[in-house]
């Protein structure tokens, strides 16, 4: 099992100056961009993104060149870039802003051909201030060069890119919270319908919002084909994806691959095996908001309809290992902790669940739990996700609510007994 | 603080950028936030009338966000993740370290303002977990020893810029990539140091 570099290629090839654009033009960069502007249509370029079949980056897995196709006619549209990764595990959007902030500027012009746009917005989370600066340098470069602006490689297009900094808030990585933290209001998300972006968006007008990873695979894409892009991976899941490997492993990282080997595969060769030698006992197979699956599921293969099919998802694409001896307890507590901070507190089961949840593990994990206390627990859940299913129900406008009761029904599902033995036993009256 | 001519041209000049004046609101939260090192009331006064919404509206989204504070910060802000990745890498340890040597608890700053301490959620540095960040520049493998040998380099030597190169230099050590590109840049306050809002800074 090896890497295919698609989207991190260039990087690697040039790790100390991947960011300069004379370095990335060097290296075939804004070709497909040039290209594009003078020889196609906007809808050649869809058609090329659909024969790809590239499903979005971000978590939701839904067909990029679909959603394109969606964009409702209008004068004014915008499009969204979503940096503001924040799941728990994931740290793959960094790296692309960091290193190879160039190949997302022309994915951002392709893209933005493609649909009619001349305003592009880069919403990178507030953390992320030293991959923000790195992508500003770059687009003043690009700027320069006149391939942002008026009339950019001489097509008569204009595009402007701004750079906007989040500011500390998970739930702005959905998409509808995303756009009302850009319009300067605190980031809750919208209901869906009427506020669809490809309808409803940035100022109530069609925007495209796309995840940092997707439209980075954009230029490779132009510069070879959808369909060599489609013959990588596997059906339904196409491409090379990178997944972001931490936890007990010898050696985290990102790495970019194909889908479709197997996650235990995955592990022993790029996270070269576990620390200390010991075994895994649990895995996230697609970050904090995904059923966790157990250490003897490492077979299951990593493609989005796999991880689906077992009950949980590829999510984000962050992998965290844990070893034999992690008190589950307390990995549990982290990911509820999470999400009750990250709740933006609009819906009643979210907010309110995901706080009980919290103290709930709190006086578990420190050895003041009651009997009653894994029913409650489960209560709980089933008050925000009615029925404890995957993909979860929801009682509330986005899926945070229903994210924070994956890890407490991957306890309750395959390590029950791990909680029961932190409470106080039954008392038998009548002891026989 | 109220703001002079050159704050306010700079806070015209982000609003600008945006189609609509509202969107400007962020970032000028960020200035506020390099000025005083905090969100304090004259700037929400300042903010609303550049922007041209109510001082309510201005606080109701400055209060949403964990990065604009509340409250004057330290010269230093150390933020310490917790989220799962770092939780299963002993940040705990570190946390009570850096408790410790500071001798704050958990959003509290220091009688002369050396340090802010915080514990937050992920920040998107699982592969080089435990991570802490410096006035929002990112230090990755950082034990609970290193955590103190960083507090006492700070309260020591007093950099006045804080960039991550050198830090993780110092005090770090597995990262969750190599960072390849040399960088000398960061910034000075409790804003993260970004050209736009005028805070990224070189060295």
């Amino acid at each position: 099992m090896k890497e295919t570099l698609l989207l991190t290629k260039h990087m690697r090839e040039n790790p100390e100056d991947s960011h300069l654009i004379d370095i990335y033009e060097k290296n075939n960069g804004y070709n497909a961009a040039r290209k594009v502007l003078k020889e196609n249509n906007p809808g050649e370029v869809i058609e090329e993104i659909k024969d790809s079949n590239i499903r979005g980056r971000g978590g939701a897995g839904f067909p990029t060149g679909v959603k394109w196709g969606f964009l409702a006619e209008d004068q004014e549209r915008y499009l969204v870039i979503n940096g503001d990764e924040s799941e728990p595990g994931t740290f793959k959007d960094r790296i692309l802003l960091e290193r190879d902030p160039h190949q997302l500027i022309e994915g951002i012009i392709v893209t933005s051909f493609a649909s009619n746009i001349s305003k592009a917005f880069i919403y990178i989370r507030g953390e992320y201030a030293k991959p923000a600066r790195r992508v500003q340098d770059a687009i003043e470069q690009a700027y320069e060069k006149g391939y942002l602006g008026k009339n950019i490689f001489d097509s008569g297009k204009n595009l402007d890119v701004v750079v906007h900094l989040g500011a500390g808030a998970y739930i702005c990585g959905e998409e509808t919270a995303l756009l009302n933290s850009l319009e300067g209001r605190r980031g809750e998300p919208r209901l869906k319908p009427p506020y669809f972006p490809a309808v409803k968006g940035l100022y109530n007008k069609p925007t495209l919002v796309n995840n940092v990873e997707t439209i980075s695979s954009v230029p490779w894409i132009i510069n070879n084909s959808g369909k060599d892009y489609a013959k990588l991976g596997v059906e339904g899941s196409t491409g090379t994806r990178i997944f972001s490997l931490s936890g007990h492993v010898n050696n985290p990282g990102n790495f970019e691959i194909e889908m479709g080997s197997s996650f235990g595969e995955f592990i022993d060769t790029f996270g070269k095996g576990i620390k200390e030698n010991k075994s895994v006992k649990a895995y996230i197979p697609g970050g904090a908001s995904a059923p966790w699956f157990k250490g003897s599921q490492l077979d299951i293969k990593m493609t989005i309809d796999d991880v689906a099919d077992a009950k949980s998802m590829l999510g984000s694409g962050a992998v965290v290992v844990m070893d034999q001896d992690t008190n589950l307890v307390l990995a549990a507590k982290s990911i509820v902790s999470f999400f009750a901070h990250e709740s933006c507190g609009q819906c009643t089961p979210c907010r309110e669940g995901t706080t009980w949840l919290e103290m709930i593990l709190d006086r578990i994990a420190s050895g003041r739990g009651r009997t009653s206390d894994i029913d409650l627990l489960l209560d709980v859940c089933d008050n925000i996700s009615p029925g404890l299913s995957w993909p979860p129900k929801m009682t509330t406008i986005c899926p945070l609510g229903p994210s924070a009761v994956s890890p407490i029904t991957s306890l309750m599902g395959s390590f029950r007994d791990e909680v029961e033995s932190l409470l106080p036993k039954k008392v038998l009256i009548n002891n026989e | 603080m109220t703001w002079d001519t050159k704050l306010i041209e700079k806070a015209n000049e982000i609003i600008e950028l945006y189609p609509q004046k509202r969107s400007a609101l962020g970032p000028l939260l960020y200035l506020a936030q390099e000025k005083e090192g905090y969100i304090d009331d004259d700037s929400v006064v300042e903010i609303s009338k550049l922007i041209g919404i109510t001082e309510v509206q201005v606080r109701s989204v400055a209060s949403f966000y964990t990065m604009y504070k509340q409250e004057p910060t330290g010269q230093y802000l150390l933020s310490v993740c917790k989220s799962i990745s770092c939780e299963i890498n002993n940040s705990r340890e570190l946390i009570n370290n850096i408790k410790e040597f500071t001798g704050l608890a958990n959003n509290e700053t220091d009688e002369d303002k050396t340090f802010t301490f915080e514990e937050v959620e992920c920040i998107g540095a699982c592969g080089g977990a435990p991570a802490v960040q410096v006035n929002y520049e990112t230090v990755e493998g950082v034990t609970p020893t290193k955590a103190l040998e960083l507090c006492k380099y700070l309260k020591e030597e007093v950099p006045k810029v804080i960039v991550a190169d050198e830090l993780q230099e110092k005090f770090g050590g597995v990262k969750s990539f190599d960072w390849g590109i040399e960088d000398n840049s960061g910034t000075s306050s409790t804003a993260p140091g970004f050209q736009i809002i005028g805070t990224a800074e070189e060295k």
